[in-house]
């Protein structure tokens, strides 16, 4: 078995979090959370519903591109990924531009649903492979979602935890801020800090547990069939991971 | 009545200058020769509108100058990355931009289904796309005390504008999964579809085909247009052309690069391989 790969920590780090989940959708641009509902899916024998967007085989939908939305303000849906070009400290996630929104230095897709299913799924993953200070910063220069909201503000969904290339961290929806959980192999707690723009708390005790590797049956499920279900939405994704079909 | 037209050129020749122009995600199938048609017409000041995002349909439009106006959640090649032309036109402000979210855009839509003003939505409260958006309005749940809520204008496009894999001659379209087509359809005041094939019988007399079928009643004009989606798919018949989306995202880096794209692939001269 070759050696294991960040994105694969991160895939096996997101299969936990889904544990006794019924109904899990995956957005766009999102190929390490569709394989980690896809790995969590097969663990549970089928039992976890993943809808994948855009996905033309065996879809959950049938009503069209809203229905995601709607399902999801129906409470039907448990867990949905976001990404960011930039996450700061209290969670809020920017999609759209580095810089003033009218003349920015970089700008981005767009902010695709998140200011709407941040809102209403009640556990919403963070995802972002690159831990850097460029990516997490103190504060966010677009809010495409906030991650915490006045108490008069309809909101049964937010932001549950950060998975990055480096560690994870959960978030604390009272203190509005996260918590580093776990590091994942090959890092350090101090170099989580140096690379993190953005202060969280350090639970006490010091000993920040390392992250669990997968097992040698979960590598083979995710570069098996699990590579080979994400490659029909992710096919550059699954080339790079697992080789040519 | 339906017009059954002869080509995408003569749907494209429909679609004025300056029209708010709805067009679907790339997993539905988009008219792409339409859109290389309008290009060839050398469209002006068109107001597109995401629904919910896009990808090569707006770059071709923009980098070809023919886009006042993008309102979408997301620009996107997929997993060709940014969209190159999009992206440097919103860096040199060539284009107003109207960031929003995809189901902002969907209930807009359906007000306009409905004949109704407005729409309420959750989420989007304490955004930065709220904040810049000085036709959404912060309201109150009439029914509730304190209880905040955004309301979004009805979006009532001109044209709504896709590709499908079967029509007939009534001008009935059948879409199949894809009902955001059938939302965007009933809410627009012209709806244009290129078909892979025009069938001779009725998609609405089969039990099959007409829970799937956009009836002829919203479709202003049909034409044929086979492999019409491509570079881009019809789902069950063809995949998208990853590796041509791979080499557009390479080329339309820059304007000149763009320009010789579309000389080649939309006005179709013979290049230099």
């Amino acid at each position: 078995m070759s050696e294991i790969r960040t994105e694969e920590v991160m895939i096996a780090a997101i299969a936990r979090m889904l544990s006794g989940l019924s109904h899990v959708a995956v957005g766009a641009a999102s190929p390490v959370p569709g394989s980690a509902a896809l790995l969590a899916r097969r663990l549970t024998g089928g039992a976890l519903r993943v809808s994948l967007l855009g996905r033309v085989s065996n879809p959950t939908f049938t009503d069209g591109a809203r229905e995601l939305f709607d399902c999801a303000a129906q409470g039907r849906i448990d867990a949905f990924f976001l990404g960011g070009a930039q996450i700061d400290g209290q969670a809020n996630i920017n999609l759209v531009s580095i810089g003033d929104p009218d003349k920015p230095k970089a700008r981005f897709p767009g902010s695709f649903g998140s200011a709407y299913l941040y809102f209403v799924v009640p556990r919403v993953i963070l995802f972002r492979q690159d831990h850097s200070p460029r990516a997490l910063v103190p504060k966010v220069d677009f809010v495409s979602a906030p991650g915490v909201s006045a108490p008069n503000v309809y909101r049964p969904g937010g932001p549950h935890a950060l998975v990055t290339g480096r560690c994870v961290f959960d978030f604390d929806r009272d203190a509005e801020r996260f918590r580093l959980k776990s590091v994942h192999p090959g890092h350090t707690v101090q170099e989580i800090e140096q690379e993190t723009g953005f202060d969280f708390d350090i639970p006490d005790g010091g000993e920040t547990p390392e992250t669990e590797m997968p097992s040698r049956e979960w590598i083979e499920l995710i570069r098996g069939p699990v590579g080979e279900e994400i490659r029909e939405l992710y096919p550059e994704f699954a080339s790079r991971m697992f080789g040519t079909a | 009545m339906t017009q059954v037209l002869t080509s995408a050129e003569e749907i494209a020749a429909r679609i004025p200058d300056g029209a708010l122009l709805a067009l679907p995600p790339e997993y539905a199938p988009c008219s792409m020769e339409t859109i290389r048609a309008l290009v060839r017409r050398g469209a002006r000041d068109l107001r597109l509108l995401g629904v919910p995002q896009f990808g090569i349909q707006a770059e071709l439009l923009i980098g070809s100058g023919c886009v006042a106006e993008v309102e979408t959640a997301a620009v996107t090649l997929g997993e060709q990355g940014l969209a190159p032309r999009f992206t440097e036109a919103i860096k040199q402000q060539r284009i107003k931009m109207r960031d929003t979210t995809c189901p902002a855009i969907h209930a807009a839509l359906q007000a306009s289904e409905k004949g109704i003003p407005f729409m309420p939505l959750r989420g989007l409260i304490g955004t930065d796309i709220l904040a810049r958006r000085e036709d959404w309005l912060l309201g109150e749940n009439p029914f509730a005390d304190d209880d905040p809520i955004v309301y979004l204008p009805a979006i009532r496009p001109d044209v709504t504008l896709f590709h499908a894999a079967k029509a007939d001659r009534n001008g009935n379209v059948w879409i199949g999964l894809r009902r955001e087509l059938m939302v965007m359809a009933h809410a627009s005041a012209n709806a244009y579809a290129t078909a892979e094939e025009i069938v001779e019988h009725d998609l609405l007399d089969d039990p099959e085909t007409a829970p799937g079928t956009i009836p002829g009643l919203y479709v202003t004009a049909i034409a044929r247009a086979e492999r019409g989606a491509w570079p881009l798919g019809v789902p069950n018949l063809y995949e998208r052309d990853a590796a041509h989306l791979a080499q557009y995202a390479q080329m339309a880096k820059t304007q000149q690069g763009f320009d010789a794209y579309t000389d080649r692939w939309v006005f179709g001269k013979a290049a230099a391989e």
